[in-house]
């Protein structure tokens, strides 16, 4: 829809407390990380002073064993749950929202149920069966708990997404004499492309932000980035390492606004070319 | 392309069975295999923690006094409804869960269709809104926590310029029930907006544009394009990121850990039964709590999809 310039800068107005709303608690962190010690507490939004300190304190001071390895930790956890659930609940979304089979009612609510069981609940049998069969503090170790996180969400979302898929596209094709599994492949596929890369969004950022089992079923060597900021907070009791919390947390935040960089493109083309307008 | 005239005859022998035709029990074995895999995973890795969970709670059990564990079915849930200490965490959870979600369906509705329809800083403003989601709720609390702090933030500050000085400057926003839940929703709303927003754009990105051009050339309104044309298209959009919210919100617990631990009867029930999980290593009654938990979102699910009809199986 082409927009007169009369809408097109009012929306452009709009647009500033909108993106406002956002960065002021961005740059806050930024501003804590860049705040030497000294002026930590001087309740200034804006930093006066500049300074490394903290990250130094974080990258290659004494907070560095801690936060360095459970970077890469964060990174190839999420990952590796990622690519397996978004994978996985691609065939049964589909499955569910298109073909006719019993029990897809019982998947539904199994996921949901499973999705929204409340973690630490989880966590308690888990932490025992781990420590008993060694997957305590390894990377499966916390990627199959993170399954429970992810794979039920990406089905919901993607059931969603492909509910809303016209359908009628793929009996044309099955029509003109494609198989089931062809018109799967060669025409819902690239229908569905665009909620299959919001999910990969929305499932990567959920495995990123768990910290509950990321801080009970690791110790040192599969720890990842959330569990190291608690750690961080519960370094000492009457000083907060105010610095050293924002220092890390910019530092995790780039990666991620750099992936939502590469996501975004794919998700503004694809979800904009809609199926129907093809 | 030539092929369609296989399907007749196909059909034709389908009518002496009218229970299940080829077609039908073909579909049926591709659902499965399509289905099964991401099923029987996500059953394995939750069943047992599941069933050991609700087993765990029928017991009086602490970590630290394992010999003293005692079968006592259902009396750990006997206490927990009869303890005010549960009213206030439900109450609390409710009260978040209510608030926040309104506020955000409609903030993140609103700054979906600004992503949508925006021309100009289009791509950095997608860009920027969707930040607050990939951030952990753990730094969006702490940022929050900071900010509304008396020792470090900024937020008193700017409230007492803007008030020309009527607002206390060293207002204790964690020192009572109401600011510290402000606080503790305001953080769960800038970090889980931008979620809404998303399947929210998603939903509306679907929508074919020929069908709101067509109104807008009817002489629809704006709102009258919104509530009869955008917003009957996106419905399951909306239910499913109404429903997802609810129960996450429902369950929440990093914000409140980072910003009160629960001072101020600020409780939730995850906090709560995270305190008798962990803190109190009390297995059983931590158990029970989650069990109940679990219950309370499983009954909201269930009315969403009873009651409001969200159907992502998608018969018709």
């Amino acid at each position: 829809m082409d927009a007169t310039p009369k809408q097109k800068w009012s929306l452009a107005a709009v647009s500033i407390p909108v993106m406002l709303w956002t960065l002021v608690p961005l740059f806050w962190i930024f501003s804590l990380a860049v705040k030497p010690q000294s002026i930590q507490a001087d309740n200034k939004y804006f930093p006066r002073e500049f300074s490394w300190e903290n990250f130094q304190l974080i990258t290659t001071g004494t907070a560095s064993d801690l936060f360095n390895p459970a970077l890469v930790n964060s990174i190839v956890v999420c990952l590796i749950a990622t690519v397996i659930s978004v994978v996985l609940a691609t065939f049964c979304a589909y499955a569910i929202a298109r073909l006719n089979f019993p029990g897809k009612k019982l998947i539904l609510l199994v996921s949901l149920a499973v999705s929204f069981f409340p973690v630490i609940s989880l966590v308690t049998p888990l932490f025992d069966l781990w420590r008993n069969i060694g997957l305590f503090d390894t990377i499966p170790g916390l990627v199959i708990p993170y399954l429970s996180l992810t794979l039920p969400l990406s089905i919901w979302v993607l059931s969603a997404f492909f509910q809303q898929i016209p359908w009628e596209m793929e009996q044309a094709a099955q029509v003109d004499g494609a198989t089931s599994w062809q018109a799967f492949r060669r025409v819902i596929v690239p229908l569905a492309a665009p909620g299959v890369f919001t999910t990969a969004l929305i499932t990567f950022f959920t495995a990123w932000n768990d910290f509950v089992f990321a801080i009970s079923l690791t110790s040192e060597n599969a720890r990842t980035v959330p569990a190291a900021l608690a750690f961080f907070t519960g370094a000492s009791q009457f000083e907060q390492p105010t610095g050293a919390i924002s220092a890390a947390a910019v530092i995790v935040t780039i990666p991620v606004v750099i992936l939502v960089l590469i996501f975004q493109k794919r998700i503004v083309a694809g979800l904009t070319s809609g199926a129907v307008k093809g | 392309m030539s092929t369609v005239t296989d399907t007749p005859p196909t059909r034709r022998r389908d009518q002496h069975r009218p229970k299940l035709s080829d077609r039908a029990r073909a579909e049926r074995a591709l659902g499965w295999k399509l289905a099964g895999p991401a099923f029987v995973i996500m059953l394995a890795v939750t069943a047992y923690p599941i069933l050991q969970a609700v087993w765990l709670s029928f017991f009086r059990y602490r970590l630290t006094d394992p010999d003293s564990r005692e079968f006592i079915f259902l009396s750990n849930y006997s206490v927990i409804f009869t303890d005010p200490l549960f009213y206030q965490a439900l109450w609390n959870t409710v009260f978040i869960t209510v608030v926040t979600v309104a506020v955000e369906l409609v903030l993140g509705f609103a700054i979906a269709m600004l992503m949508h329809r925006i021309v100009l800083p289009r791509r950095t403003l997608r860009t920027i809104v969707l930040i607050p989601y990939s951030i952990i709720t753990v730094v969006s609390a702490f940022a929050w926590l900071y900010s509304f702090r008396t020792d470090t933030g900024y937020v008193n500050g700017w409230l007492n310029t803007l008030t020309f000085g009527a607002w206390d400057a060293s207002f204790d926003w964690f020192g009572s029930w109401l600011p510290a839940m402000g606080v503790i929703m305001i953080s769960e709303i800038w970090k889980t907006t931008p979620f809404m927003s998303l399947l929210l754009l998603a939903g509306l990105a679907q929508i074919d544009g020929a069908m709101e051009e067509a109104a807008k050339v009817d002489g629809a309104t704006f709102w009258q394009r919104l509530f009869k044309v955008v917003l009957p298209n996106m419905k399951a959009a909306i239910m499913v990121a109404v429903l997802f919210r609810t129960l996450d919100a429902f369950r929440i617990f990093d914000n409140v850990f980072v910003m009160t631990r629960g001072a101020n009867n600020t409780e939730t029930l995850s906090t709560l039964a995270y305190k008798q999980t962990i803190d109190r290593v009390e297995i059983g009654m931590g158990s029970a709590l989650s069990v109940v938990l679990f219950l309370l979102v499983f009954a909201i699910a269930l009315i969403f999809i009873r009651g409001f009809k969200v159907d992502l199986a998608g018969s018709k």
